[in-house]
Parts: C-alpha cells; structure tokens; sequence
C-alpha cells in the first residue's frame, strides 16, 4: 500500500484523536478513538468503515486554510480506494480498473463485442424467444465462469482484508450485525437521522442515501429476479419467457426502474459534490461504473419492452455484453466497496 | 465611503455563537438584519468554531442531559470558580435562561450527542454539540440564511459613530472599502481582543507576546477598544483571562481543543532551569487545567516542561503532537534543550522523595504523595524511573479576555448612567459583566446563546 496516502491519515486520525468533536457521526470515530497509534491494518479498517459522508469534514475547525489541513473523508478515501487496488486478486486487474473511466468503458465495448460476435457465431440452435439469438447452453458457458470467477476473486481479496487489519475468527452474530448496518445504511444517517452532507456543503440531506438504497435494492432485486428464473428453469422446468404477472419480472421490473434511477441520481449528486472531499483521481471510474451498473438495467427495461420486435437481437447482445462486463469488473471497480464495507462492518462488530 | 445600498434594520457585528443567536432572534422578530463578520467564510464563527458543549440548568432529564441540574447548584459551581467575582442577578438570568435555550437550539439545527463515551463525566451538566461548535456555527448561518439574514464576510467592523446616546452609523472595511451602514439597532457580538497581543502585552507585561492563542485570530478587539474610548461603560480587569497551560508547540492562533495535554497529573513539571515549581498533584485535571496556564506564564520564557515515563503514557487523553521521547533522562534534556545534570538532580530527589505507591489510582485522587518534598506533589507520585521517558513542552493558552463592555440584564450597554439606546452586546464581549474572573467549562456558550438572544429581541423591538 502507498505509505504517503497512509502516513497522511495516521496524521490525520492522530488530531482527530485528541479532539473527539465528531464522536457521534459515525463508527469510524468510535473505532479510532479505541487506538493510541494506528497500525496500516488499522487505518485500512478505519478507511472501509468510513462511508465518505463528509459529516466530519464540514464540522472540522481544522480544514484548509487552517495549518492542521484536515480532510478525513479525503484521507480515509485514498486509503480506501488504494486498499482495494492493492487487495485485488489479481492485483493488476484492481490497479487497471478501480480509477480508469476508460478502461472500464473499453472493457464494456469489449463484453458488446463478444456477445454480437457470440450471437453469430454460435447461434441458436432453434430455441425460442432470447435463446433464438443465442442458446441457452452458450449462455451458460459464457455466464457462469463469469459469474464465478469474480466470487472467488473476491473471497481470496476479503481473505486478504481479514487478516491485514488483524480481525478475529468471524462469528454469525458479527456478519448479522453488519448486514443490519448496511441494509438500513445506518452510518449514512449522519448519527442525528439528518442525513449527510455529500449534496450541499454543509446542509444535511437525506438524498445520497436514498439515492445508495435506490441503487442497492435496485441491484438485489434483479438480482433476484434472475435467480428466480434460473431456479424455475432448472428446478422447476419452467424455462422463460416469463410473463408479466412472474415473479421474475416483478422482481426485474421493479428492480430495474429503481437501478436505473438510482444511477442515474447518484450520477446527478456525484457532479454536483465537491471532489476534493472524495478520493483522489478516482471520480472517473466512479462515473463510468455506475454508468456501467446503470446501463444494465436501462437496456435490460428496454430489452423488454422492445423484446417482441426486430430490434431484440442487438438489444440482447447490448444487455448481456453490459451484464458481462459488470460481472467480470465487480472485483475491480467500485462495486467491491459493498462487499469490503460488509467485511469492515463484520470486523467492527467485534469491537 | 460607500454607503450601503440597502439599510438594514440591525447589524450585527461579529459571526460566532452570540452573534448569531442574535441575528436569528431579530430576524424572527420581523427585522432586517445584516452580519458583519470580519473572518473570511472558512473562518466564520470566530471562538464558538472550537467550543465543545454547553452547559445548562435543567428540571429532569432534557435533550441529551440526564438527572437534573438546578439554578442553585449551577450557581454554587459558578461562584465557586470565579471566587464570587460574579455578577449574581445577570448569572441567575443566564442560568435560569439556559434551560429554554437548549430546546431553541435544537429547533434552530443544533444537534446534541446522544451520550458521551469519552473520558469527562459531564452527561448531566453539559449538552455537547454533535461535530462540536462549528456544526452548531454551520447550523445557526443554514437557518438565518433561510430567515434572510444577509452575511458579509471579511467585512471588519472599524468605528462605530456614538452621538450622545445612540449609535448614528457603523463603518466597516469590506472589499478593500470603506463603508457605512445606518442601521436602527446594532448588536455587538465580536468576542474579546486576545489576539491583538500587543494589547495582551499592555495589560500583562512583555510576558504576554510568548503566549499562545487558542481560538481565532480575528478577535482583535477592535470593535471594544472604539466604544470604551468613546465612553462606553467598560468591565471588568484587563489583566484577567483565562489562560491554561497548552502544548508548546501549538500554532500562535487557532490551535483549538486538540492542543491540551493531560499528562500534568502523571508527571512532574519543571522549569527551563529543569526546577519544578508547583505540586502537579493538587487535583484532577480538568479542575487544575485552568490554572497552568498562569503557573507557566510566570516561569522564565513562559514555558515549561512535563517530564513522564512509559508507565504513564498511556494514562491520559491521546495529544495531537506525539511526546519527545528517549531512553535516558540525559537524552531527553539534551532533546528539550534543558540542562541535563539539573533535571537527571530534580528527577532524583523527587523518586527519592515518593514513598508508597500501591494505591496509585489514575482517575480519582489517590493521596499517593511525596515526603518532605518542596513543593509536594499530594496525588499520583510516583517516581520517574521507566525508560523510555517522555516530554512535553508547555506555554500558556490565552482563552479569552474578561475586559468588556458592561451591559444591563437587557444586554443594552451603558454610557454613563444612562443606557445607549440603540447599542446591545452579547458573548464574550460583555462575559465581563457576569464573570470577573475564572472559568465554568460550557458557561461562555451559555452567556453568548442566552444574552445573544436578548439582544436580539430587544433590538428588534427598538427597530421595529
Ligand atoms: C479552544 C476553545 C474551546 C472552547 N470550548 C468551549 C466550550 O466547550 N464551551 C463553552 O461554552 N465555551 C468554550 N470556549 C469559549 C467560547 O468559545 C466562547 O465563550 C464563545 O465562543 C464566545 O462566543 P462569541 O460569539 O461571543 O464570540 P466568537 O465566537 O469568538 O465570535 C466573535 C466573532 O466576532 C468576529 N469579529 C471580531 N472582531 C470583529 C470586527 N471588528 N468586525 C467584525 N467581526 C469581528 C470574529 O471573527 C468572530 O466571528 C472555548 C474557547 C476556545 C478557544
Ligand atoms: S474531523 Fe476535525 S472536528 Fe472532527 S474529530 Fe477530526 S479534528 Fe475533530
Ligand atoms: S466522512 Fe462521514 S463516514 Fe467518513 S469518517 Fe467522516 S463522518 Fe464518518
């Protein structure tokens, strides 16, 4: 990890160590207040707990100009962002993408690329509907390696993380009270239910967290949606399409106008706030991730309403080849902070 | 001279915590009000950036204060530390006020920590802010913003015109202009005039230019020094301002809460000359603090110097400078440039002189004293013998100044027995009136909240 981004915020936590004013924004303060001298594992840990909500930085008499130069969310951002990249299996993989806006918009060209060409080139055997443009088998050749090669990615970095800030052996109690925090983003409360101050300086608003659970839920509904569907097919047998009235597409429809509004607001947000209070440099692949993670659900709406006509084809290939990419970029993009936040949440339970 | 294009109905002069509760209060009342503040917009709130908590009378459980806290024991602990340099009547009103301030603030976007889990038991007496004073600052600015207070930062407020008895017009430098604004009513609210130390060193002798400012360097006094040459009733000693003793190695200005040190009581404290001076042990700290500040300045250079060892180090509130450390006592004076043979002496005769130590006991006073020692250290001694040793350097921390303007219990200043009929203040520039001399951790919110709304409200009403 880089020591200069370290060594600023071991300064940083050292002075909010002697002040204490922000004690009841958030658990990083609680944390930090458990430690004299902060090791890198600890500063790591104090990074991922940290949900850049800025409460702390607009309530600080030591930011710029004053001499102290106090900028937490700044500071435990870059360490965060670096965590990742260096936590990333492969490594190079996380260093490529976390911050590049490009590369991740490359690396969705490219899953467009594949798919038209998979279309073609391993057409449909005859099946019906979307297997008509490309078989169910070749969809599974191509998805589940996809799908599971960023799990196992992302349980060897989570390995990683576990033993670097040095947490205990997990137990159920702690994974629980860490799924409770993060259902209800409790941190992103501000710890007096006003919110946070990520959309207008100092004004405490509740959007950036509506905004995060449009996104969350969004995201875990046609998550949903399509883990329904792959149980109704094969344990079932009752292989899609579905109708409108299925649970797949309640869960899909839902979960997908939630998705895309979600993206698209946090988008919004994100312009608006103040860059100098996020990790540095890394806005870029912030934007294009979310773009990313938006356009998979826009194209999988319009794939449905436009699924009866001649534009299917391109459509599904655009869908899928953005499914694609997201599937192969979790480990190494912004979409690794839920499960390194659920990981900081988990090992903070065990203070 | 530019006149400015709208007049307002009140100008408020300053833009910390008492200034603001005036202008909110004025504006709620119906009148045009204008703040002057003379720090720039990052700067904003002068002293009540770096406050903590506020400290209130109350009846039962209220906001975040537990049990209750009567005007009788608020006033005890009040007289108390000021050795009854106290204004009784302007106390009672700021004690008995402060339980209907807390509720007013809330309403105005001031947010309380839930419960404190830190080091200091003070649940029941004082109401911390959540983010401390400048989220509280942040709040009060939101909220008269909403009310159409207009702002003028970096806007320093030079002479105020006082014919007979009423203010005719304020001047102020703003944008590299002077201007004049003719308001009705004018709130003073621009602190005390610490960081002028020139003035500092007029009252306190050449002493006072090594010392420290703790808060903002924008309260120069400027405002103060105008009215009381023009006559304005003063009170209060020059001489006197609460003063504790800081890291030495703090900025000049602003270095704020994170540069006290909690390590005295664990220590022993010597001079530059590495002789002690004072029983380190007398009390708790936060109840000796204040009066540090005062020991040190007397000391050659005004410094001093803590001297702990590795089994006290881990017994006070983390500092924002990391301690000087080495492995043997010469080192460490070699490090803190003192004299080496002298302190490696002071440090012997005080382990020779500590008896007993079993009943050492960190957070309460222990009785675990020295014999025969001058001056006895009566708490917590116990010798300095494990390396590494640590140090700390030590100046004195100027608070604030208790000179001020003198007001009534309607906060109207005064110009000879006669009140100046347009002319309120609030915060530390009249604390002088209540408090001659000491301090009551959370009082100097409480002044500024409670007579800052007064102001407001009276000046509204002369206004309107
Ligand atoms: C480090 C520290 C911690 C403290 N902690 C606490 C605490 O926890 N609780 C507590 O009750 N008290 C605390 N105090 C004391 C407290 O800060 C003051 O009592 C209180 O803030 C005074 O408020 P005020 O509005 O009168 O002055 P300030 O908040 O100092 O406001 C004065 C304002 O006037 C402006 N000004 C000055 N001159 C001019 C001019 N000529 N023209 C225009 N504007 C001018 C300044 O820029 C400033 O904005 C603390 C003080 C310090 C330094
Ligand atoms: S961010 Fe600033 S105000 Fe908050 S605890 Fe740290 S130093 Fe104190
Ligand atoms: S930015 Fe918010 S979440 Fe992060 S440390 Fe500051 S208050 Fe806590």
């Amino acid at each position: 990890m880089q020591t200069d981004l370290l060594q600023e915020a071991r300064r940083q936590a050292e002075i909010c160590n002697a002040c204490r004013y922000c004690e009841g924004y958030c658990s990083v303060f609680p944390a930090l207040h458990a430690e004299r001298a902060f090791s890198d594992g600890d500063l790591t840990q104090l990074a991922n707990l940290c949900h850049n909500c800025r409460g702390c930085y607009y309530a600080c008499q030591y930011t710029a100009p004053h001499e102290f130069d106090l900028n937490l969310p700044q500071a435990l951002a870059d360490v965060r962002q670096d965590s990742w990249e260096d936590l990333a299996f492969p490594q190079a993989a996380g260093r490529a993408f976390q911050k590049n806006g490009v590369l991740i918009a490359l690396a969705t060209v490219v899953g467009f690329a594949l798919l038209f060409w998979a279309a073609r080139s391993l057409a449909s055997q005859g099946g019906e509907g979307f297997y008509a443009v490309l078989s169910h088998n070749a969809m599974v050749a191509i998805f589940l390696p996809a799908f599971l090669f960023p799990l196992v990615s992302i349980g060897i970095s989570l390995r990683r993380y576990w033993r670097h800030v040095g947490a205990q052996p997990l137990k159920p109690a702690h994974l629980a009270q860490a799924f409770r925090q993060a259902a209800n983003m409790k941190n992103l409360k501000g710890g007096h239910g006003d919110g946070c101050n990520f959309e207008d300086e100092d004004r405490f608003t509740h959007a950036r967290r509506a905004v995060h659970q449009a996104v969350m839920y969004g995201f875990l509904l046609c998550f949903a949606s399509t883990s329904v569907a792959t149980v109704m097919h094969y344990a079932l047998h009752m292989p899609a399409p579905y109708g409108l009235l299925s649970l797949p597409k309640i869960l899909g429809l839902s979960g997908g106008l939630l998705l895309v509004a979600g993206c698209f607001e946090m988008i919004r947000l994100k312009l608006r706030s103040d860059r100098n209070l996020g990790a540095s440099g890394a806005f870029g692949g912030e934007i294009a991730f979310i773009g990313l993670l938006g356009f998979v659900g826009l194209s999988g709406l319009v794939l449905y309403a436009l699924g009866q006509t001649a534009l299917m084809p391109p459509l599904l290939a655009l869908h899928l080849g953005a499914v694609l990419a997201f599937f192969l970029l979790t480990p190494f993009t912004k979409m690794a902070h839920g499960f390194y936040r659920l990981a900081a949440l988990a090992a903070d339970a065990q203070r | 001279m530019n006149q400015t294009a709208d007049t307002p109905d009140i100008v408020v002069i300053g833009g910390g915590n008492a200034a603001l509760c005036a202008a909110i209060t004025a504006a709620e009342a119906g009148a045009r009000v204008l703040i002057l503040e003379s720090a720039p917009k990052p700067y904003r709130g002068g002293n009540s950036r770096h406050t903590r908590n506020f400290r209130c009378m109350h009846h039962g459980p209220l906001g975040p204060l537990v049990d209750s806290y009567t005007e009788e024991e608020y006033l005890a602990d009040l007289m108390k530390v000021t050795g009854g340099k106290t204004d009784e009547h302007l106390a009672r009103l700021a004690i008995r006020t402060s339980e209907e301030c807390l509720p007013w603030m809330q309403e105005h976007g001031v947010r309380f920590q839930p419960s404190l889990s830190g080091t200091l038991s003070l649940a029941r007496t004082n109401a911390f802010f959540l983010g401390g004073g400048k989220s509280l600052v942040n709040a009060y600015y939101r909220t008269a913003a909403r009310l159409g207070v207009e702002v003028h930062y970096e806007a320093e407020v030079t002479h105020l015109e006082l014919d007979n008895d009423r203010i005719a017009f304020v001047e102020y430098a703003h944008q590299g202009e002077t201007r004049r604004v003719t308001p009705k009513s004018v709130v003073v609210a621009s602190g005390g005039f610490q960081a002028d130390t020139d003035w500092l060193a007029r009252a306190w002798g050449p002493a006072a230019k090594n010392f420290l400012i703790r808060g903002t360097p924008y309260n120069r006094g400027v405002v103060l020094a105008d009215l009381l040459d023009q006559g304005v009733e003063q009170v209060g000693d020059p001489t006197q301002c609460h003063a504790v003793a800081i890291d030495g190695r703090a900025p000049k200005f602003d270095g704020g809460i994170v540069t006290r040190l909690d390590c005295v009581p664990f220590s022993i404290v010597v001079n530059k000359d590495a002789q002690r001076f004072y029983d380190e042990g007398e009390d708790v700290w936060p109840k000796r603090y204040a009066i540090w500040g005062r020991l040190v300045a007397a000391q050659p250079d005004q410094v001093g110097y803590v001297i702990i060892d590795a089994k006290s180090l881990n017994l006070f509130m983390p500092s924002v400078f990391p301690p000087i450390k080495a492995d043997t006592l010469e080192e460490l004076a070699d490090k803190m440039e003192l004299p080496a043979d002298a302190l490696v002496q002071t440090v012997a005769e005080f382990n020779a002189a500590c008896g007993d130590t079993s009943g050492f006991h960190p957070t309460e006073l222990d009785g675990v004293s020295t014999n025969g020692l001058t001056p006895p250290k009566t708490n917590w001694a116990r010798p300095i013998t494990e390396p590494p040793f640590y140090g700390y350097s030590l100046r004195t921390g100027v608070t604030f100044t208790y000179l001020g303007l003198k007001v009534d219990e309607r906060a109207q200043c005064a110009i000879g027995n006669r009140p100046v009929r347009n002319l309120w203040a609030a915060g530390e520039t009249m604390a002088g009136s209540i408090l001659g001399q000491g301090y009551l951790a959370g009082f100097g919110m409480t002044i500024g909240t409670v007579f800052g709304r007064i102001a407001g409200k009276e000046a509204a009403a002369h206004a309107n």
